[in-house]
């Protein structure tokens, strides 16, 4: 049996396989997709980012944990950063999914974000859609709120949740305007900690301009991932806006943002991956290179009459 | 993007802290591995579904409470009913002579003592992995 036939009836480990393969990007990758594809659409996609170490994994757990128990099956990918200097990484998150072990309806994959050329972003969403044609009603991913292509992952979903702690303010300060902006749930974990009430003030103020521009209302809640506190609203505050979203048909519309982001990215990859084959392996922008160096044509020239030679 | 070695860590039973686990833990990411780390206090069954849906090329056991008897061969066995018998076992801890011929008889890779140098580790797993996976095709 093929790794698509074995998917289709149902084979985690084929699942986990074939999430391999659109994570590395392999040849099978579009086939995949396209085999897939048909299938998809149905999940409810939820990002959630933030700060190193606000609980984002801890809130996770609990959120997961209660739809499971509503019998809605799960899938989490859950991205830690790559090393810059050996590629490997450590994935940590399932430390603090413990409560999720040996349920039947959650699936769990650690994701290494593999630096910037490694099409994180175009891979997860991949991976969003097998899990999505897998039958997950719910899919989960947490992304540290560091950087852009942390921040895409985030938008592939539906639903943004941003979750900061008291004592990720300076690191919020930082990335700030991102974080923001991205957001559609706020989340100030952490509420055991002082200065938790300071910074849900300080969350309200900063939204009031988006409340005031846009018809959802950006809510902010304070949460205690360790104990659970204050999960039972955060969880009612996701499936609000998902109503919101169906309610005034701007699912549809986030959807075809999403999909014309991965339409782009898809593309960056393509040409970016042309462009360094033929750099090393075309004997023509040597030629170019020559000419270039004796001044017969310009860089940029030379640039345009590759393009000129693509389009053609 | 070509396939990086995925690893599996983990701590079975009740016993003490991962302070070792977690130096090997960052050895094998700085060889370059994708290490996803479990933790302590972890059941054969919740290390199998981790590994199975983590997609892992191998295991590592860190056992020192002499469990290493039943827990070796029940995450062999539980890998083996869910069809992942390319899923390399291998782990350290206080292991008796005699105990690692039984283990390995059971299909359970090396076994490295208190203080092996991370390096031996590693050189096993980059020699040990590659080819066990046979795969079906995609399509
Ligand atoms: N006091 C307190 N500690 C918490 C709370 N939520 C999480 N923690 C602890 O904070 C630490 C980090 O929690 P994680 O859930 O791993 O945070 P994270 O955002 O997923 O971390 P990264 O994935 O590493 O960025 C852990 O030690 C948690 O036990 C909380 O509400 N209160
Ligand atoms: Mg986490």
């Amino acid at each position: 049996m093929s790794l698509l036939e074995k998917f289709f009836a149902g084979d985690v480990q084929a699942l986990s396989s074939l999430i391999t393969e659109v994570e590395s990007r392999s040849d099978g990758c579009q086939a995949i997709v396209a085999a897939i594809y048909p299938r998809t659409g149905r999940a409810c996609k939820l990002g959630i980012t933030g700060p190193p170490g606000a609980g984002k994994s801890s809130l996770v757990d609990r959120f997961a944990g209660e739809l499971a128990a509503e019998s809605r099956r799960v899938g989490i990918i859950a991205v830690d950063p790559t090393s810059p200097f050996s590629g490997g990484a450590f994935l940590g998150d399932r430390v603090r999914m413990r409560s999720l072990a040996g349920n039947e309806n959650v699936y769990i994959r650690s994701m290494a974000s593999r630096g910037a050329q490694g099409g994180l972003s175009v891979a997860t969403f991949d991976a969003c859609l097998v899990l999505d044609a897998f039958g997950k009603d719910w899919i989960i991913m947490e992304t540290v709120g560091v950087g852009q292509i942390e921040l895409d992952v985030a938008q592939h979903a539906d639903t943004v949740v941003v979750a900061l702690s008291p004592e990720s303010g300076d690191s919020i300060q930082a990335s700030k305007a991102g974080l923001m902006e991205i957001g559609d749930v706020f989340v100030v974990n952490k509420a055991d900690r002082e200065g938790a009430t300071n910074l849900v003030t300080q969350l309200n103020m900063t939204l009031e301009v988006r409340r005031k521009n846009e018809p959802w209302s950006y809510p902010v809640l304070a949460t205690v991932a360790t104990t659970g506190q204050g999960v039972a609203e955060l969880g009612q505050a996701v499936r609000r806006h998902r109503e919101f979203l169906g309610r005034h048909d701007r699912l549809a519309v986030r959807r075809k943002t999403q999909l014309k982001s991965q339409l782009r990215k898809i593309l960056e990859d393509r040409i970016r991956a042309t462009v360094s084959r033929r750099f090393h392996s075309d004997p023509d922008w040597d030629k170019l290179a020559d000419r270039v160096y004796l001044k017969q044509e310009t860089p940029y020239g030379a640039a345009d009459r590759i393009l000129a030679a693509w389009r053609s | 993007m070509e396939r990086k070695i995925r690893v599996v860590l983990a701590k079975p039973g009740l016993d003490g802290h991962d302070r070792g686990l977690k130096v090997v833990a960052t050895a094998m990411r700085d060889a370059g591995f994708e290490v996803i780390y479990l933790g302590l206090r972890q059941t054969p069954a919740m290390i199998a579904e981790a590994a199975i849906q983590e997609d892992a090329d191998a295991i590592g056991l860190s056992i020192l409470s002499g469990a290493h008897m039943t827990l070796f061969p029940r995450t062999r066995q539980l890998l083996a009913e869910k069809g992942a018998e390319h899923i390399l076992l291998f782990g350290g801890g206080i292991i008796p002579k005699e105990d690692m011929g039984d283990l390995a008889k059971a299909g359970v890779g090396r076994l490295f003592g208190p203080g092996t140098p991370t390096a031996e580790i590693i050189a096993y797993l980059k020699q040990a992995v590659p080819g066990r996976r046979k795969e079906a095709p995609v399509v």
